[in-house]
């Protein structure tokens, strides 16, 4: 009898905490999927840049940064992708920003492209003689030295 | 259990409608996108990684992942000679910031790792609630409004990729960015990637180049003794890697 | 070690959760010595093996609620529960052995004394008394008998639900794979020895400190026969450790090193000095010798008193060794992290300390309410009926 009770109950509490999508595809909520899903984004993905920016990709055609991803540098823009007259995307210090890339490690693919900044520039700003989005220097010459940002 | 007829009578259309329900399944945010259909999978060139990071910041932005935690990390190898057993690792904060400027001799490479978005995952296996599950199309997610965080899953991957998010004080992990890869966006380690040496990758789709990178490249998983059926293919990856 | 990995996951709730259970199967292990194998000698202690077992198993699922981190949705584990879990398997064993085994048991051996309690106790004990007695009143010898088959029965099943019960905690951490320090097929079975020579010499503390506070003499005969059964299955705990660990040092395989440095350094004090020289080694030669040399009654009593506070030490640092240590080293084995116990936190030691201390408040009560002593006026069950043929 105690027995019969407990089951009932306990089959009441399972039919009733038991979320619905449960078991939908598997031994979790089915509706977590779609929960998952939903998330907002955040990177636009370069293909949504270069819809609008064309005179950009042409320029990183001609040189090695082409297959650089916009966002890869000027992060996350979705927001302004969306709203492109409000959401300004932020100035890049490129002084720390190529760094990243660009600074001389060992772990680094021999082939690659790296210099010892402190030796290579003194620590200036690296777009007071590159072009970012055509890096070569005699492709495109730079601004004047007077633009740079320590 | 045995196969008797009586059972395969009861058990096939009960299986019928099942499936019924995963064929029908679509996200509802992604009207388009068919469960089926999809069967995701990363491909990571290890020659071409360099180190500098811009997965980590960039999944930290788009997933939200708090300080001190990793859903994606960089690691920095330094083999000397023989030693393949004993490479120096290091990860400082995961490689976000990139790596310090550094000479040293023996082999050094950089090696990216994520959640591998196992097939056979131990992570589903011990979760006392369905907590965490292997999608239909092939992605290992976490439904944070069931997860107790009671840390089972986090101790049972072999791979160290889960954690347990303070502010939600549930366990979380690397999900492929399913939120954009449903709507036909690529992930956001990826996107950011400046050598594409991180790649998505369907393997349910016969045009991707995954197929006949596979087919033409010496490729591992991460801990294959682990019969985890990882996901995640390496490519040039050495013996070093733990 | 990997970026995730610095942090342990699990805490000392964690280690107090193994060892409280431990205790549990230990407690009940000995009780069924006197119900099943019919030791006569431990009868003594019989009434409290049980009831330390329910006041421990009480206590258990704390510390793990106190660690999720949402102990609101922990229903989810009876509600959906992942067959392919040992976690999720583990609750219902929990709630089989609590339920079916534990309690029927208690409230079977106690009955006649509830029965006669709920007419003679006054106030709010006897309305306590009349609640227990689930509405049965009848202490006839012949359902009296029933009783004692009954829980004779449930005794009988109670055994193998009490190594279920921890041998499941020892399958938890045994079967991951991912991690080398735990992932062993001896994982379970360790578990049991070292839960039931906790468990056992648990109970011979509780018994000496509880007659020495009543103020009543000890039997030493049960003394002797507990001292003797601890023994017995310490060589078996401490052969089975000895053998994982010595196959681990032959084998020596790929995680070998990380751990061998691990034990040699972090786990040192607690491993090799508390839970092996002082916890194992130590205890078993007290006790041994107490086999080989007859010493007086009072220096026996003071070595099993030495010997059962070595012993439950002891397995306390065994449980820490298994569950920090596991979470100590990395899964890369090239490095190491460190534990971090707070104190006033809600994984804090003073979290730990105060659910030690509630299992004694609980037997406090419980032996109030139900007292398992022979001298003091109750009469336990298995002699109610001495007219009756026993079987």
């Amino acid at each position: 009898m105690v027995i019969a009770i407990a089951v009932t109950v306990f089959a009441a509490l399972r039919t009733a905490l038991v979320p619905r999508s449960f078991g939908q595809y598997g031994h979790y909520r089915g509706a977590a999927i779609a929960e998952t899903a939903a998330r907002p984004i955040a990177f636009a993905g370069h293909d949504v840049c270069e819809a609008c920016h064309t005179e950009v990709v042409d320029q990183k055609k001609q040189g090695k940064h082409v297959v650089v991803p916009c966002e890869a540098c000027h992060g996350a823009l979705a927001k302004h992708a969306d709203d492109p007259a409000s959401v300004k995307p932020p100035k890049l210090d490129t002084a720390v920003l190529c760094a990243r890339c660009h600074e001389a490690n060992s772990a680094k693919p021999k082939g690659f492209p790296q210099v010892v900044t402190a030796d290579h520039s003194g620590g200036i700003a690296c777009d007071s003689c590159h072009q970012p989005h055509r890096p070569k220097i005699e492709d495109s010459p730079a601004k004047p030295a007077t633009e740079a940002r320590k | 259990m045995e196969i008797t007829r009586r059972r395969l009578l009861v058990l096939l259309p009960a299986a019928a409608v099942a499936w019924k329900f995963v064929l029908a399944g679509t996200p509802e945010a992604s009207p388009n996108y068919k469960l089926t259909e999809h069967w995701w999978s990363m491909l990571i060139d290890i020659p071409k990684c360099i180190g500098c990071g811009s997965c980590v910041r960039a999944c930290a932005q788009e997933n939200d992942v708090p300080d001190g935690f990793y859903r994606t990390w960089v690691e920095r190898y330094r083999v000397t000679d023989w030693k393949i057993e004993r490479p120096e690792v290091e990860s400082p904060d995961g490689g976000k910031l990139g790596f310090p400027p550094n000479q040293s001799d023996g082999k050094n490479f950089f090696v990216p790792k994520l959640c591998n978005q196992c097939a056979d995952s131990p992570c589903t296996q011990v979760c006392p609630v369905g907590a965490t599950f292997v999608t239909p199309d092939g992605v290992v997610l976490v439904d944070k409004t069931y997860c107790l965080g009671c840390r089972y899953c986090v101790q049972a991957c072999p791979y160290g990729c889960r954690f347990i998010n303070p502010k939600t004080n549930t366990a979380e992990k690397c999900s492929l960015c399913y939120h954009r890869i449903t709507k036909g966006l690529t992930t956001a380690c990826c996107e950011v990637c400046p050598t594409g040496a991180r790649q998505l990758a369907d393997l349910k789709n016969p045009k991707d180049p995954i197929h006949e990178f596979l087919k033409t490249h010496t490729v591992q998983v991460l801990k294959p003794h682990m019969a985890t059926q990882a996901k995640v293919f390496y490519n040039g990856m050495d013996g070093s890697v733990r | 070690m990997y970026p995730n990995e610095v942090e342990l996951q699990w805490s000392i709730l964690i280690v107090l959760y193994p060892f409280i259970t431990g205790l549990v199967a230990g407690a009940f292990i000995l009780a069924s010595l006197e119900r099943v194998f019919r030791v006569e000698a431990v009868k003594p202690t019989y009434r409290l093996a049980l009831l330390t077992a329910l006041s421990f198993l009480l206590v258990a699922p704390l510390p793990l609620q106190l660690h999720l981190g949402h102990p609101e949705r922990s229903l989810e584990m009876y509600m959906t529960p992942h067959r392919s879990s040992a976690m999720a398997m583990f609750g219902f064993v929990y709630l089989w052995y609590l339920m079916a085994v534990l309690l029927l048991e208690v409230w079977l051996d106690y009955r006649r004394d509830i029965v006669v309690k709920s007419k003679t106790a006054t106030g709010v004990s006897r309305f306590i008394y009349r609640l227990l007695t689930l509405g049965s009143d009848n202490i006839s010898p012949r359902s009296l008998r029933i009783d004692d088959r009954l829980g004779y029965f449930i005794t009988l099943i109670g055994i193998p639900s009490a190594f279920l019960l921890h041998g499941y905690v020892g399958f938890i951490f045994g079967s991951v794979k991912a991690n080398p320090w735990w992932s062993s097929p001896l994982m379970p079975i360790v578990f049991i020895f070292s839960a039931m020579v906790s468990g056992i010499a648990a109970v011979m503390l509780l018994y000496m400190a509880s007659s020495r506070l009543r103020g009543k003499p000890i039997d030493i005969r049960c003394l002797d026969k507990i001292a003797q059964y601890l023994m017995y299955i310490f060589i078996i705990d401490f052969s089975l450790e000895m053998l994982d660990l010595l196959q681990r040092i032959y084998e020596a395989d790929e995680s070998f090193r990380s751990l061998d440095f691990m034990v040699h350094t972090r786990l040192w004090t607690s491993q090799v000095i508390i839970q092996i020289l002082l916890g194992t080694v130590t205890p078993i030669a007290l006790l041994g010798l107490t086999q080989l040399v007859k010493f007086t009654e009072v220096v026996r009593k003071r070595i099993y008193a030495v010997a059962g506070c070595l012993t439950v030490i002891g397995i306390f640092a065994m449980r820490w060794n298994v569950v920090i240590g596991g979470q100590l080293f990395s899964k890369s084995f090239l490095g190491y992290t460190s534990y971090k116990m707070a104190f006033a936190t809600r994984e804090g030691l003073l979290t730990a300390i105060i659910l030690m201390i509630l299992p004694f408040g609980i037997l406090w009560m419980l032996v109030k309410l139900l007292p398992p002593w022979t001298d003091s006026g109750s009469i336990p069950a298995s002699a109610a009926a001495p007219a009756q043929a026993t079987s």
